[in-house]
């Protein structure tokens, strides 16, 4: 072998070393190590992946914020009680899965098998919680998701696995009965969406829920996750001349249709996107953000109390609205969205379905899930029993948002429907 | 069919299609002058994407005038990124330079997520409009193509009308016998490698003033660059800036008539196509 090979064997050495170490870089491990502990208190671990990098990195990291800010709280109190005294201390374990289902398939099947993980929670999006539910299926793992709402992952008959979201079923089917309350004469809705699992499943569930309903769907499409840019598609859309917009996808692709229909002055009076509206991050794109309504699984507004819960015969668990609120506002600086009160809501729930159970015993924690059915600062959670849909969401519902300008000048993110959890009016648009 | 929405996409396809054209004549630029597949093409544009948010958002800049500074930037990256990473491995087979250039694809990306996120970002740029029923020119866009010309016809005048345009010539077409001509190839190597990611960089500076983006961007504008070279014929930076409009005339006029979901499948078959059909592009040289 040359002298020269010798120096480029060196260099993809080098090379290598290099990306591992940024590679390590982007993928710090987990959280610190558990409490020491006490006499009667047994360690348990919490194990996920977080999508600290790729596309689903600013959702993700809400979530896991929430479930950070859950173990605190926890480990304040000083563990999870169960009834004979023991106190459970969970720690978390989690991996980056860069936002890819093959990431988050290898990734939960290490912590299963080598890190030994209590229980599991999802990944944030539908598609790479579908990819993890299948392996801690397969290995009898509790997880519960959250961040994953499609229908066709929790009716495949799944033993183990939760649902803490609102089925993309119904996410969207408020937004149409909130369009036929504004003005009745409005009955033509294009539906455009991302062709991901979550977004073609909401797309799919509203256009029938719309027809059903009498609207006339004049365009129904999906654009490819990743478009750029959206100009000759809203010629498109515009060239059906709808009275309203729903569907979207993500963050990025929604917050760009948004700009766009504004840029292009698309004369629409209704316009409803998938999760970027909720997030607070969305408002960056400025007028273009007024009156977009978007569906949300929680805000920060919810009207959800201990006496809402007795109201409606049901146990009340955790910390109320505002506590949640200015928690996490203390700790992070910003507005909760509600993907982080779905990871907050995560770690909860566990815990109660732990303390529940009063034991770490899979089947009698899922045995608690299962009987599961009370109100949070996150709402109404009861998990469906059915074979066919076990562990599926049925009753949390949706509420939806509205960004509105207020007299100074500032968009206010409203609640705007349902009737019952509204704080404002919903507009049309101009 | 109607025909405003027709007119409205193709323009708005047309004026995105400058911009295409752009990143893919950075990348034909190099592979025409020293058969260099430069992998890091996409993570490049993404840096450029950067240079012109940073400066802008940092340092108070006019967008348009970071650009300027982003094609210096983008030369001098290139240059470096020539002396560390593709010299040594030049005269070696085309897969060792593939890979030499998608390590430092791998490195940007890393060392771009860890500290930018991959959080979206955006300018906010806003020139106004010319508006005429459906049909809306940006601003943003139209300068966007005017820099794209002025940025194209500058790299002709380069090319053609410089002494150093005469040696990247003469380097892409006979490296030898440039060199017992005495013309040092190795500095022009380097140069014609950082004129490649200047475009590279121009072009992603240009889509940061129209798009929200994040360090991961890059890829799609990477594909589509070559989708164009193939177009225009590899090494041929004018067949490229062709490419890229008509790619994008296609790209806006598609989309009406088909599922958008499609529009990216017709551009591969249409790649794929032309590979089968032109090996050498609707404008490469017959060989």
């Amino acid at each position: 072998m040359s002298h020269k090979h010798f120096r480029m064997i060196g260099l993809g050495v080098l090379w290598s070393l290099l990306i591992i170490l940024v590679a390590a870089c982007a993928a710090p491990a987990s959280a610190p190590q558990p409490a020491q502990s006490g006499a009667s208190t047994k360690p348990i671990v919490i194990g996920f992946t977080a999508s600290q990098t790729g596309k689903l990195n600013v959702e993700s990291k809400k979530q896991i914020q929430g479930m950070q800010l859950w173990l605190d709280d926890v480990k304040k109190a000083g563990g999870i009680k169960l009834a004979d005294g023991t106190m459970v201390m969970p720690d978390i374990k989690f991996y980056d899965d860069e936002s890819t289902t093959e990431r988050v398939q290898a990734l939960y099947t290490k912590l299963i098998n080598e890190d030994n993980v209590d229980f599991l929670i999802s990944p944030y999006s539908s598609g790479l919680a579908k990819a993890a539910a299948v392996v801690s299926e397969q290995n009898g793992k509790v997880m519960l998701t959250t961040g994953a709402a499609d229908d066709a992952t929790m009716e495949q008959g799944f033993k183990s696995t939760y649902q803490l979201y609102t089925p993309a079923s119904r996410y969207l089917a408020g937004a149409v009965d909130l369009l036929g309350q504004m003005d009745p004469a409005l009955k033509k809705i294009a539906i455009v969406h991302e062709k991901d699992s979550f977004s073609t499943s909401v797309a799919n569930a509203a256009n029938e829920y719309a027809k059903s309903k009498g609207y006339d769907v004049v365009l129904f499409e999906g654009y490819d996750t990743g478009t750029t840019d959206f100009s000759p598609f809203i010629n498109k859309i515009t060239a059906a001349s709808p009275d309203a917009i729903m569907g979207g996808g993500h963050f990025q692709d929604g917050t760009t249709l948004a700009k766009q229909l504004y840029e292009k002055q698309v004369p629409v009076k209704f316009v409803a996107l998938l999760v970027a509206p909720p997030e607070p991050k969305f408002v960056e794109i400025g007028d273009a953000a007024n009156g977009i309504i978007g569906p949300s699984q929680w805000e920060p507004l919810v009207k959800y109390s201990p006496e809402s819960a007795s109201a409606a015969n049901l146990p009340w668990y955790g910390p109320t609205v505002a506590n949640f609120v200015s928690a996490y506002k203390a700790k992070y600086n910003e507005d909760p969205s509600y993907h982080a009160a779905g990871g907050y809501a995560a770690g909860l729930l566990l815990q109660k379905a732990i303390e529940d159970s009063g034991s770490l015993d899979a089947a009698k924690v899922q045995a608690a899930l299962d009987k599961m059915d009370l109100l949070t600062f996150y709402g109404h959670v009861k998990f469906s029993t059915d074979a066919k849909t076990h562990g599926k969401q049925d009753a949390h519902s949706m509420v939806y948002m509205q960004w509105q300008k207020g007299a100074d000048g500032k968009f206010v993110s409203q609640i705007v429907f349902p009737p019952e959890a509204k704080s404002a009016d919903a507009q049309l648009r101009k | 069919m109607n025909l405003e929405a027709l007119l409205a996409s193709g323009i708005d396809g047309l004026m995105l299609g400058f911009v295409y054209g752009i990143a893919a004549m950075g990348l034909t630029l190099i592979f025409g002058v020293m058969r260099v597949i430069n992998l890091a093409h996409g993570p490049i544009i993404a840096l450029g994407m950067f240079s012109v948010y940073l400066l802008t958002n940092q340092l108070g800049l006019n967008p348009y005038l970071a650009i300027p500074i982003t094609v210096l930037l983008g030369l001098a990256f290139g240059m470096v990124m020539y002396f560390v990473a593709v010299n040594r491995v030049i005269n070696e087979p085309e897969l060792t330079t593939l890979l030499a250039t998608f390590a430092v694809s791998l490195i940007i990306i890393g060392l771009g997520t860890v500290a930018f996120t991959t959080t979206p970002r955006a300018l906010d740029v806003n020139l106004g409009a010319l508006r005429s029923g459906q049909i809306t020119v940006l601003g943003t866009k139209a300068v966007a193509v005017l820099i794209a010309i002025l940025v194209a016809a500058g790299l002709y005048a380069l090319l053609y009308r410089t002494r150093v345009g005469k040696s990247i010539r003469a380097v892409a077409n006979n490296r030898s016998a440039a060199e017992i001509m005495g013309i040092n190839t190795r500095g022009i190597l380097a140069f014609s490698f950082g004129l490649g990611t200047a475009l590279a960089a121009t072009a992603g500076g240009l889509i940061a003033t129209l798009f929200a983006f994040t360090i991961l961007s890059g890829g799609t504008f990477e594909l589509k660059s070559f989708v164009i070279v193939v177009l225009g014929g590899l090494g041929n930076p004018t067949g490229a800036l062709v490419g890229g409009i008509l790619l994008g005339l296609l790209e806006g006029v598609f989309t009406i008539f088909i599922p958008v979901g499609w529009v990216p499948v017709i551009e591969y078959v249409i790649f794929v196509l032309i590979l089968l059909v032109r090996p050498n592009g609707l404008f490469g040289a017959r060989t």
